[in-house]
């Protein structure tokens, strides 16, 4: 199913990948990206074809309503008249002269319900494919005090894959409601601080009401689908194991969730007066970003760091030097304002499209009236001849019509390429800004250290002037050598974990850099060569009828 | 202009003026379009060019500046005179005042002028018309005076009297209760009458659509215009390869964009307008029905009249009165009007199953040309999208094997 074309685009990023390798001295990624010079590069397998419109047999005109073209409302009202039934529609059969022997035209569409254009390198053996189905409406069990209850929906989710990870070749299926996806993501920003984590569909803050709608959460089921499958072509979250509980897990999701809020003031209450009174908090909880946590004291600190920062307090230890860091953060943005742009251009593009195609087939329909109408009320045989010249116009403008709406369901389907870009993004983003948050961990740590040892010095000072040593100034000395160490530790955590971060942004800018780039260039492929497919079949449509009508040429030339 | 080649080839027996001078010929066009006069005021005027050999024009060529009103003046003329013609009709007065004066409009209104005069000139009966002559040689002072006349709020004086007339006889109908309605039912005409009336509202239905058909060819042109630069600045942003390929793919549609303002242009002069000028047409049909109708209904009437004028005369005959002669003479006169009335109401039936056939030919091959005109046009434009897209393909597969 696959064309050659998707084997040769793999070999070639696999290339790249062992090339950077090899160049890179150094290795010191996180060892879950080594895997990716083990394995050959992953990734998501096709839609079965009977879905995909592409791989259906040519249908005919009657069976014309059975293809799923997203949200294509299709008024087959009028393409009932049997008369008509010889206008036999066949696919995009003969794109093959564009692309050589490829068949250009078919393995671009093959991801039919995915994002089109994503770097497939879709290869024979490793795979994993998410499917979300089936949304139950369940009742929340606890509450007995409430009768009746909350209910809430949950989707089954199946995975199918041979991923060694998971098992070796299997499928297998889990209950996740909405709740559990929300602690999926945020157990994944934790674990995967500097990665480009695609973002989750949002929470919708509606009434129970409409989340119980049929459209509501089939719009909700088609978002956690692309969400997981973007996990999942994700090198490294595709193997982590948060993605793996989460997917394989029966019966309750077994991942702490955060989002309580009172057990986790109720734990900042606990940790307070621990902090008040010199008992540093632990050296390895620095490793997580300070909001969003417990830690009320750090956050406090960072902040007041943050602001020391912006408002031109003393320079910090260590800044962002890194200029190319910078560049690329301000072409980040510029970037995404041109996709913001170039994605609202393609909707309407999209919908010009489409009110073209439309337009045509009633154009065409009021033709097919007025040929029966003339045939109808003939009495002239120039009646029936003009009643002949409509019909091959309206059959025409019909036919024109519904490749104009084909193209557009497919120029909606690589142009969707823009879309997702805008969500990758915001992962970016938030990569980005675990690293500025873990550099504003390092500056606080380090200026906290200073402090401490300012007032350590201050104290040896004043103790050094009694005589006979001071015991409650030596002591205090004793107990701030002891913070000292500890926070010098935590910084050193920190420090490490903030050039983790560093070179977790890096590689995965460059992974990004790469893809967009081949993503960007198959969209582009992929729209020009459907435009030139359709405008071609368009033109062939229209030549027919300009023929049955050459009689008719009044041009002197 | 094509519009003139295509209706002088409906009817051979006109030909171009180069042709040999022992054989008549009529030929006329509107052109040169100039706007006049100041804001409210402000008009357009047009030049119209008569070559022609016949005796009674003063020939051989002869130029006059005439306006829109003029040209109504005349269809009114020969709406009058020539009952039972289906007389060219006429574009319409524009109401809305921005695009009157647009250079698209006035061009669609210059042809459409051009198109009604050749009609006229074409047409065995109407081109004999004195009032035609009037249009085409009077000097403007004339014309103005002529159209003064006409086309102002005074109606004529004809007008008034056949409004006077037909109150007069609604109301003795209801006095005298005769309450059906006086209608001729023969079946081909009930057949012609109820084919008219539905042909006016299927061909406006896709008129309409025709009309949408030409906004939807801006309306695309307009948004791959604002893609194209949209993209480019994306490309501006990539670097390469993807960069030159987006600024490649924007400039391609940028240029698209202006072949479908062009497109929707063709489409508007010949499709759209043929079809509107369709529509028109059948509405003018349907004026020389009502024409007919009431005509008929003369004839009727006046029939009536005259039996009961006879049957009069001829009780007052029988009794010797003193009222005879001048009986007589009434009785007289009515049958010469009722004859008059009903020979009004024989042409008029005659002509029109004369028109009927000719206008059938004659929409067959105006649409034939139209539909032809399209076809090509869509074609050309769908193959110009196809070729500039085509144009980026060897480059783009470069870059991706990259």
């Amino acid at each position: 199913m696959m064309g050659s074309e998707d084997d040769q685009e793999s070999k070639v990023k696999m290339e790249t990948l062992f090339l950077r390798e090899e160049s890179n001295s150094n290795s010191n990624y996180r060892s879950a990206m080594s895997t990716l010079s083990d394995s050959r590069h992953p990734s998501i397998v096709v839609t079965p074809a009977d879905s995909d419109p592409l791989f259906a047999p040519p249908s005919y005109y009657n069976e014309s309503r059975s293809k799923p073209n997203g949200g294509n409302r299709d008024s087959s009202s009028y393409l009932e008249p049997p008369s008509y039934a010889d206008v036999i529609f066949s696919p995009f059969d003969d794109n093959s002269e564009i692309n050589g022997s490829d068949d250009g035209g078919s393995s671009l569409h093959s991801q039919s319900s995915d994002s089109l254009s994503r770097s497939p390198s879709s290869l024979t053996s490793d795979y994993i494919k998410i499917t979300v189905s089936s949304p139950q409406k369940e009742q929340e069990s606890t509450n007995s005090m409430i009768p009746g209850g909350t209910t809430y929906v949950t989707y089954q989710i199946t995975t199918r894959t041979n991923l060694s990870e998971y098992g070796g070749g299997s499928e297998f299926s889990v209950r996740r409601r909405f709740r559990d996806v929300v602690t999926l993501a945020d157990r994944l920003a934790e674990s995967y601080r500097g990665f480009c984590i695609p973002p989750r569909p949002d929470k919708s803050v509606v009434e129970s009401q409409v989340m119980q709608k049929q459209e509501f959460v089939e719009q909700r089921r088609v978002a956690l689908e692309k969400y997981l499958r973007r996990l999942a072509s994700h090198p490294v979250i595709r193997n982590s194991d948060e993605l793996k509980v989460f997917l394989q897990a029966q019966g309750k999701l077994p991942l702490a969730t955060s989002v309580d809020v009172a057990s986790r003031m109720l734990d900042g209450a606990v940790k307070l007066p621990k902090q008040l009174f010199g008992e540093a908090s632990s050296s390895v909880e620095v490793v997580q970003p300070a909001r969003g946590g417990r830690d009320f004291l750090r956050l406090f600190k960072e902040l007041r760091q943050s602001v020391s920062n912006d408002w031109g307090g003393p320079k910090p230890a260590v800044v962002e030097e890194d200029k190319e860091f910078l560049e690329k953060k301000e072409k980040m943005y510029d970037l995404e304002q041109q996709i913001i742009n170039a994605s609202q251009q393609a909707e309407s593009l999209v919908k010009a499209q489409q009110d073209m195609g439309e337009t045509m087939g009633e154009l065409g329909l009021a033709f097919i009236k007025l040929t029966k109408f003339e045939n109808e009320e003939a009495v002239f045989n120039s009646q029936r001849a003009r009643a002949n010249d409509m019909k091959n116009l309206a059959t025409s403008a019909v036919k024109a019509s519904r490749f104009y709406r084909e193209l557009n369901s497919q120029t909606v389907k690589h142009l969707d390429t823009l879309h997702d870009y805008l969500g990758l993004m915001m992962a970016v983003q938030g990569a980005f800004a675990d690293r500025s948050s873990a550099l504003l961990t390092v500056q606080t740590l380090l200026s906290e250290i200073s402090s401490l040892e300012g007032r350590a010095e201050k104290l040896e000072a004043a103790s050094s002037k009694v005589f006979g040593g001071d015991k409650s100034r030596i002591k205090k000395i004793e107990e701030l050598k002891e913070t000292i160490k500890v926070t010098e530790d935590s910084k050193n955590v920190a420090i490490r974990e903030y050039e983790q971060i560093k070179e977790n942004n890096w590689c995965e800018v460059e992974r990004l850099d790469r893809e967009r780039r081949a993503d960007f260039l198959n969209m582009m492929k992929g729209f020009v060569v459907s435009q030139v497919g359709y405008a071609e079949k368009i033109a062939n449509v229209w030549t027919k009828v300009a023929e049955e009508t050459s009689q008719y040429n009044r041009e002197s030339s | 202009m094509e519009s003139t080649e295509q209706t002088r080839s409906i009817s051979g027996s006109m030909q171009s003026p180069r042709s040999p001078s022992s054989l008549p010929y009529l030929s006329v066009s509107v052109t040169d379009p100039v706007k006049l006069g100041n804001g409210v005021q402000a008009y357009i005027s047009y030049r119209v060019i008569t070559k022609t050999n016949l005796p009674e024009y003063q020939g051989p060529e002869k130029i006059v500046i005439r306006r829109y009103s003029d040209f109504v003046w005349l269809r009114d003329r020969l709406f009058e005179k020539y009952k039972g013609i289906f007389i060219p009709p006429l574009p319409e007065k524009s109401a809305v005042e921005k695009f009157r004066f647009s250079a698209e409009f006035i061009e669609m209104r210059r042809a459409a002028l051009d198109i009604f005069v050749n009609r006229i000139a074409l047409h065995p009966e109407l081109q004999q018309s004195e009032d035609l002559r009037t249009f085409l040689q009077a000097d403007e002072e004339t014309m103005d005076r002529f159209r003064f006349q006409e086309t102002g709020i005074f109606k004529k004086p004809a007008d008034l009297m056949q409004m006077f007339r037909d109150v007069q006889s609604k109301v003795s109908d209801a006095v005298l209760g005769k309450e059906k309605p006086v209608e001729e039912t023969t079946a081909a005409y009930e057949k012609l009458k109820h084919y008219i009336f539905e042909l006016e509202n299927h061909l406006a239905e896709a008129q309409k659509h025709a009309y949408r058909l030409v906004k939807r060819h801006r309306e695309l042109g307009q948004s791959l215009l604002d893609f194209g630069k949209a993209v480019k600045l994306f490309g501006a942003c990539e670097g390469e390869p993807t960069g030159k390929a987006f600024s490649d793919l924007g400039t391609k549609s940028e240029l698209l964009s202006i072949k479908l303002q062009k497109e929707a242009q063709q489409v508007l002069m010949n499709f759209e307008e043929p079809l509107k000028d369709y529509v028109r047409y059948v509405q003018s049909i349907k004026a020389t029905i009502a024409e007919r109708g009431t005509a008929f209904k003369q004839h009727c009437e006046l029939a009536e009249t005259t039996k009961l004028k006879e049957i009069n005369l001829d009780k007052l005959m029988l009794t010797r009165s003193d009222k005879v002669g001048e009986a007589e003479i009434e009785y007289r006169e009515i049958k010469a009007e009722s004859e008059e009335a009903t020979r009004r109401f024989e042409r008029i039936v005659t002509r029109m199953e004369e028109e009927i056939v000719r206008f059938q030919e004659q929409k067959t091959e105006e649409m034939g040309v139209a539909f032809h005109q399209f076809a090509k046009g869509q074609a050309r434009l769908a193959n110009s999208i196809a070729d500039a897209w085509r144009s980026l393909l060897p480059k783009l597969e470069a870059s991706s094997t990259v």
